[in-house]
């Protein structure tokens, strides 16, 4: 089944929970109408929140710029000794 | 610690001339004991890179170090495509030319591939032991914006889509690549969803990323408008 499918599924199941709970009435019937809302607000609230988080826990590697520093320059040194022309740029 | 199993190195380059010299010397300093070969696909570049590969050769040996050129600039995708067809192992790395990935990091591909008999092995940068260095906030947050949206979207059960240092099997990559039709970071993206739809074993080691020539890594307004129709192309076909 295509991405999009499986997606549009999950929605169809939701709208049909949904119109469910409208049919129904086990909640109060101006509670259900917002419900769509609080949907779309949280779903926006958890891609900002994975963002966020995200952001904040970015892992970074200051320590291997140094370590590849170090590398570059002990293959130049090798590569130098083997004749390759390793000094143009 | 592979009797068995040969590793091809496919080295897509355009202007490396420094790079790929340094790159080929620290997968000769970290697989010692690894049967493989280097396949630099070059794309005509005007800076000489393929002197140093030939020069290279005359070091490491013809047998160890292949270079396939390509007339001119034609595109990351075919560049796998014709690397492939050269390649004699059964396990295939693709890794990029600049230095972003480091070779020390294979030795992990090959373990990780062993010990789980995964048919793919991904790098990524997204948890802990791995990192990035040298991007600057801007260039994270998109980085992330399009993470969560592709993760939310996509499910590909991989943390890191668009990263490119992956251990194929050989098989796999040929099965996979012929399907993938998309450009630039969006086909890595490409071939790792289409190789998950497909049910591929994938597994992931951590990467550091380390992005040495600050602000090369260019993502302007028209690489997020490809990125989001790669996204839309991959929610449709897969």
């Amino acid at each position: 089944m295509k991405q999009i499918v499986k997606i549009l599924t999950l929605l169809l199941a939701v709208t049909a929970v949904w119109i469910g709970l409208l049919q129904t009435s086990t909640i109060p019937e101006s509670y259900t109408w917002l419900l769509p809302l609080y949907l779309i607000v949280s779903l926006g609230c958890y891609g900002l929140l994975m963002v966020g988080v995200g952001l904040m826990n970015f892992p970074t590697c200051p320590q291997e710029a140094l370590f590849l520093q170090q590398d570059i320059i002990e293959a130049k040194e090798f590569l130098k000794k083997k004749g390759v022309d390793v000094g143009s740029d | 610690m592979a009797e068995k199993n040969k590793y091809s190195i496919i080295i897509p380059t355009y202007n490396e001339r420094l790079n790929i010299a340094l790159i080929v010397y620290l997968v000769f300093k970290h697989l010692s004991d690894v049967d493989f070969e280097i396949i630099v696909v070059d794309d005509g570049s005007p800076d000489g890179t393929q002197d140093i590969v030939k020069q290279l050769q005359k070091v490491y040996g013809e047998d160890r170090i292949l270079l396939r050129p390509r007339p001119r600039k034609l595109g990351l995708g075919t560049a796998y495509i014709h690397g492939l067809k050269h390649a004699s192992g059964n396990f295939v790395v693709i890794m990029d030319a600049d230095l972003s990935h480091h070779p020390k990091y294979l030795p992990r591909f090959i373990k990780k591939q062993m010990e789980t008999g995964a048919s793919i092995v991904t790098g990524t940068r997204y948890v802990t032991g791995g990192g990035v260095h040298g991007w600057n906030l801007m260039r994270k947050l998109t980085s992330r914006g399009a993470n969560v949206l592709a993760q939310t979207l996509l499910w590909p059960g991989v943390s890191d889509l668009t990263g490119s240092f992956r251990l194929y099997q050989k098989s796999a990559l040929e099965d996979i690549i012929s399907s993938c039709v998309s450009k630039g970071y969006v086909f890595q993206m490409e071939m790792i969803v289409r190789a998950s739809r497909k049910g591929y074993h994938i597994e992931e080691v951590p990467i550091t990323f380390v992005d040495r020539v600050f602000g090369s890594s260019k993502l302007g307004g028209s690489e997020i408008v490809e990125y989001l129709k790669g996204l839309l192309y991959l929610l449709v076909t897969t």
